[in-house]
């Protein structure tokens, strides 16, 4: 089996230097493109490959790119960001991408600002991750070293710097609109789309924000081929996945794997199985906004389509899993606080809706519940949707408290009716 | 006044930008790194009057950002994870650990000005939960051992 992204991460994540990437075949991919394939045809042999977007949304990549403007009419400059934030609670893939093999990241950004004609790039990572800012500094200065990176790099006359935006901290910069009010120091609301950012993106000008896994996939397709990264799937999305899984399992962690491997799979044998003594309720297969699976659905293959048709979202693929002890209201408390601290407070029904269902599900846990709080919940969820709020943040919220309360409507129940938390675990900091 | 160290700093964030507003985040940071870890109001002053922006537009984007303090801290941020995953792992029982170590709660700082504690939603330590990041250190797996040991390690360092 392939391990195209993770095969040269050491055990301990040490670091690995420019001559280390380059043994293993690294920049190849920019020797093959630079100067010598039209970005275009880059562009459309990443759409061929099937890539879709790493970062939740699960966007087609070629596609995305297609619609920045080309050639000398574009507007000038045009930029490339790495969404590096990584904030969605449960999801620890990039991290691993950037601390063990930064070069792979900075060799996929330049093959993909090639492919859009972007000469500026930036780096836009979140504050908690100190290890992958200095191997990512040193990365850069390495590749600026060799000339990979600045002017005309491999005599290709395509310039490209690369530079790094640490985040001041916030959920919204991981909203592509919210993130270039950021970059552009502004609060990270997020921004009306039409216009899109790869028309109207930093500072007006054509921008593609791209998550860190998907950017690394780039270099592969380019100096492989799209039909030898379709062929890694097991499905019809392209490529390897990494998948994670965190909680009462027995190795957690992030594997990667054929695009498609079922729940089952990563949940049994990559992560080792529950605890002893824990059972599997549910889990969320892609951070905190994609909604509650059952035990029932191990057997779906984990990609986009197919999550879907379960009336969940492979989002970021990085598991949540919820043991048979812990309590889900709990959990539900814990995921609303969250939204509701994280809510940029632009538009009302998130600003002022969220903290409503916070303060209504902490006293369900807390034995202060009644029955009418779970029909306001329900209620809620059915009306902070997508239309109906600015961006994707509430329904996001919404989706995975709406699940919760279609598969453990009974401890929802007991709660109310016994006034009390069955598991004890009744304390939010 | 910004100090000719700070101006140097803060001219490389405006280095990488197209305008001088843009590189108001990183000043900040610069500025609270530089200045105990905190923004007061005559930071903002400062940074707003090198960046040409008025005090309260940088106030707008200092107060809206989770890593940056409109408060002051104490030497140690503890930053304890309240995400999900460290939640099912039991981020609570430390928290309650924590507070009844240090006699502080969330958002306080200890007499002694050493130690403030807050909380930080998920740090992408996930496969490690629980955990917490004090500086630019990640401590996992934790228990209340380990923070024993960890709170008396940086209380000597002192």
């Amino acid at each position: 089996m392939e391990t195209p992204l993770t095969k040269n991460i050491k055990p301990h994540r040490e670091y690995v230097s420019l001559q280390e990437y380059e043994k293993t075949g690294g920049y190849q991919s920019i020797r093959k493109a630079l100067g010598k394939i039209a970005p275009k045809e880059i562009q459309d042999r990443v759409k061929q490959s099937k890539l879709r977007g790493r970062g939740g949304a699960g966007f087609v990549t070629g596609l995305k790119w297609s619609f920045v403007p080309m050639g000398d009419a574009a507007p000038y400059p045009k930029y490339l960001v790495a969404n590096a934030d990584e904030m969605e609670p449960g999801t620890f893939k990039d991290r691993l991408l950037m601390e063990g093999d930064p070069h792979q990241l900075i060799d996929g950004m330049i093959t993909a600002a090639y492919a859009i004609g972007a000469n500026i790039g930036y780096i836009f990572i979140r504050w908690a991750y100190h290890l992958s800012q200095e191997r990512l500094r040193q990365a850069i200065a390495e590749a600026y070293t060799v000339g990979y990176l600045g002017k005309n790099i491999l005599n290709s006359g395509f310039d490209f710097d690369l530079h790094i935006h640490v985040s001041a901290g916030r959920y919204m910069c991981g909203e592509e609109t919210g993130l270039l009010n950021a970059m552009e120091s502004k609060r990270a609301m997020p921004r009306a789309k039409p216009p899109y950012p790869q028309t109207s993106g930093l500072w007006g000008k054509p921008t593609v924000v791209q998550n860190v896994e998907t950017l690394c996939n780039v270099p592969h397709i380019v100096v492989n081929g799209y039909e030898w990264y379709r062929a890694l799937s097991k499905t019809d999305d392209g490529g390897t996945k990494l998948y994670g899984a965190s909680g009462r399992i027995k190795k957690p962690g992030i594997y990667e794997l054929p695009m498609g491997t079922s729940a089952r799979e990563i949940i049994e044998e990559h992560a080792g199985g529950m605890q002893d003594g824990f059972k599997l309720r549910g889990f969320m297969p892609g951070g905190a906004s994609s909604p509650f699976m059952l035990p029932e659905h191990l057997d779906t293959p984990m990609d986009f389509e197919n999550v879907s048709k379960v009336g969940s979202g492979l989002g970021t693929g990085t598991f949540i899993i919820v043991d048979d002890k812990t309590c889900p209201v709990g959990v539900a408390v814990n995921l609303q606080k969250f939204y509701a601290q994280e809510s940029c407070g632009w538009c009302t029904p998130c600003r002022d809706g969220l903290p409503w269902l916070y303060n209504t599900l902490e006293a369900i846990e807390n034995g202060r519940g009644r029955m009418s709080d779970i029909n306001l919940l329900l209620q809620h969820c059915d009306l902070l949707t997508p239309g109906n709020t600015f961006c994707a943040l509430a329904p996001g919220a919404v989706m995975a408290l709406g699940s919760a309360l279609k598969y453990f409507r009974d401890e929802f129940d007991e709660h109310v009716n016994k006034q009390t938390c069955p598991y004890g675990n009744s304390r939010h900091g | 006044m910004l100090s000719a160290e700070e101006k140097r700093e803060i001219d490389k964030e405006i280095a990488i930008v197209p305008y001088k507003k843009s590189a108001c985040l990183g000043a900040l940071k610069i500025i609270q790194q530089n200045r105990g870890g905190w923004l007061s109001d005559d930071s903002l002053k400062d940074v707003a009057e090198y960046l040409e922006m008025s005090e309260y537009e940088v106030d707008s984007i200092a107060s809206f950002y989770n890593m940056l303090h409109r408060h002051p801290v104490g030497k140690h941020v503890i930053l304890i994870c309240d995400g999900v995953s460290c939640y099912i792992m039991g981020y609570m029982s430390i928290m309650e650990y924590l507070q009844k170590k240090l006699g502080i709660s969330e958002g306080e700082t200890t007499s002694d000005g050493l130690f403030t504690l807050l909380t930080m939603p998920c740090q992408g330590l996930c496969d490690e939960a629980p955990s917490m990041i004090i500086g630019t250190e990640r401590h996992t797996f934790l228990t209340p051992e380990k923070v024993d040991k960890i709170l008396d390690d940086l209380r000597k360092a002192n």
